[in-house]
């Protein structure tokens, strides 16, 4: 039997009047890169967001190796070990790449989480080991990100989540707004994170690059599961007839 | 460190620069200055302000505003008179004042935070609100003002200065560390430079920001305290416009409107300069009316500075890293 990281079963979301996702069944195994494509409006981003703690589904379950599961906020999806790499990178532009690698989540010498004390040295190391894991290299940890390009501004984002020894990582259009070398760069982290086991869940409006990466596609129209096939079953071209 | 780079992450640089052209140019202008006498009476004030200015600057730093704090300044005293005249010991009746300025910041943070209001609209609200309250507590005169309380270590003088100095320094020491040194530093930074990336790295930023509406609140109300103590008189109307000052303060010191940037050095280093500018008008017996417009001027200067250092200091950044 394979080894299901993530499963569902019957997720609903409703906004309102608005049937975000409907009904909706899927099976992910460990390791595996499954691209979610879709339409604006198809149920994709609703989905992830259940997913990473933004919002909660009103029917339905998840189920994390295993074990139900209920997410209730961003901090639960990370001690889950669900990490998410977000188009706009959840960066803070003024802050160092060290405080960006661990905010919320900051090493402290002492005192409780909300009145620490920071281990900057501790931070500052740790995160240019992460980001050099990466692949990356940057002359210091204490560089501004608003120094940094797109491209590497992912890389730390992408850094972080392996920092804390994420399982699963759901990249949600991480290559928008990206010059053509920088995109590159992010879908080589992807094949990286393969090759490591991570569980990916990669959206995308560009096929070419969801094709290019995944394993698997899974198409979603109007807040269904239309298509669910293998990557190298399929081409662009049918794949944008699925989702049109 | 290279200068740029100091320039770029000591967001109260250029405030320092200010400072220092100021003192020489002014004790040039007058050589009273520069004097021991005139310190003692420059300073005076000076806990006041700093601690408002304090105060505004951490709201602004987590990315909210409040100008409330002029009226909170009067309110709380005001409370704090009136239960001193009912007889309440002093340390309660200032804890009593306090929370009216808490109560304030939680009616800002549940204006802004759940209603989703601007807090600029939020707390314009509550100034006028705060101010008819204290003006209408005290039943249309000031209250008397009771004699014979202990008041020396709130502000009793030591040679130079008042005690009201030290509380500033270890008001302004404490925050200075928890803003650098502390994770909960951390978070208000961030909250105010991304409130979006914060919030989905897990930190619950509707909480940081209202313990930032009531610290401000409170140090506002502590400030109106000090005020009511060194001049030994309660007045209903005292602070008004003081929200400006405080907030020309943090501004000169290097505190961004969008959130984010900020330092507590900054903010007193901002105080210091009002009240410089406001001394040497009085040394130099210029119409006093001419005050505002330097303060007005020296905004101005200040922001301009910190954008043109940031400009450049990023442009020079840049072609550093395409030299590589």
């Amino acid at each position: 039997m394979t080894d299901i990281h993530l499963s569902v079963k019957g997720l609903d979301k409703w906004y309102g009047s608005v049937h975000a996702l409907r009904n909706l069944d899927l099976d992910i195994p460990r390791g595996q890169v499954v691209g979610l494509i879709g339409d604006n409006g198809a149920g994709k981003s609703t989905f992830i967001q259940i997913l990473s703690g933004v919002h909660r589904q009103t029917n339905g379950e998840v189920f994390f190796e295993g074990t139900p599961v209920d997410i209730r906020s961003p901090r639960d999806a990370m001690n889950l070990g669900i990490e998410t790499i977000y188009q706009y990178t959840a960066m803070v532009p003024e802050m160092s790449i060290a405080r960006n690698v661990f905010i919320g989540r900051e090493k402290r010498k002492f005192g409780p989480r909300g009145f620490g004390v920071l281990d900057e040295k501790a931070m500052a190391s740790q995160a240019l080991r992460a980001i050099e894991d990466v692949g990356l290299h940057l002359r210091s940890a204490e560089t501004p990100v608003k120094d940094l390009s797109g491209g590497q501004r992912q890389g730390v984002a992408i850094a972080r989540a392996m920092h804390f020894r994420a399982s699963m990582l759901i990249l949600d259009e991480p290559t928008n707004h990206l010059a053509v070398k920088e995109i590159g760069k992010v879908l080589d982290y992807v094949r990286q994170l393969r090759d490591q086991g991570i569980t990916v869940i990669f959206i995308s409006h560009n096929l070419h690059h969801v094709h290019e990466v995944t394993d698997r596609v899974v198409a979603f129209s109007r807040g269904s599961k239309v298509a669910d096939v293998k990557a190298k079953d399929t081409d662009v071209k049918q794949m944008i007839d699925l989702i049109t | 460190m290279r200068f740029s780079e100091i320039l770029r992450s000591k967001p109260e640089a250029s405030a320092f620069l200010m400072l220092a052209v100021m003192t020489l140019l002014f004790t040039f202008l007058s050589p009273a200055f520069l004097t021991y006498n005139n310190f003692q009476i420059v300073l005076q004030p000076i806990p006041e302000i700093a601690l408002v200015a304090i105060g505004v600057t951490i709201l602004m730093i987590s990315g909210e505003f409040d100008l409330s704090v002029g009226s909170v300044f009067a309110l709380s005293p005001m409370i704090m008179v009136l239960a001193l005249g009912a007889g309440m010991p002093l340390v309660l009746a200032m804890l009593l004042g306090l929370c009216a300025a808490i109560a304030v910041a939680l009616i800002n943070a549940a204006i802004t935070l759940r209603l989703g209001l601007p807090s600029f609209i939020a707390t314009l609200g509550t100034l006028f609100m705060a101010r008819s309250i204290a003006i209408v507590a005290a039943g249309g005169f000031p209250p008397a003002f009771p004699r014979d309380l202990d008041l020396w270590w709130i502000v009793g003088k030591v040679d130079l200065l008042r005690v009201s100095v030290f509380w500033l320094l270890a008001i302004g020491i404490l925050l200075g560390i928890v803003l650098r040194k502390f994770d909960f530093g951390s978070w208000i930074f961030a909250t105010g430079g991304n409130r979006q990336a914060a919030r989905d790295m897990g930190i619950n930023t509707a909480r940081v920001k209202t313990i930032c509406f009531i610290l401000c609140s409170s140090l506002a109300g502590f400030a109106g305290m000090i005020q009511t103590f060194r001049i030994k008189a309660m007045v209903p109307t005292m602070g008004t416009g003081f929200e400006l000052t405080a907030i020309a303060a943090a501004v000169i010191g290097g505190a961004a409107l969008t959130g984010g940037i900020g330092s507590v050095t900054g903010a007193v280093i901002g105080a210091l300069l009002i009240a410089f500018i406001e001394n040497i008008i009085i040394l130099m017996r210029i119409d006093a009316n001419w005050f505002r417009f330097a303060v007005g001027a020296m905004i101005v200067i200040a922001v301009a500075i910190n954008k043109l250092t940031r400009d450049w200091a990023g442009i020079s950044k840049q072609v550093e890293d395409d030299n590589d």
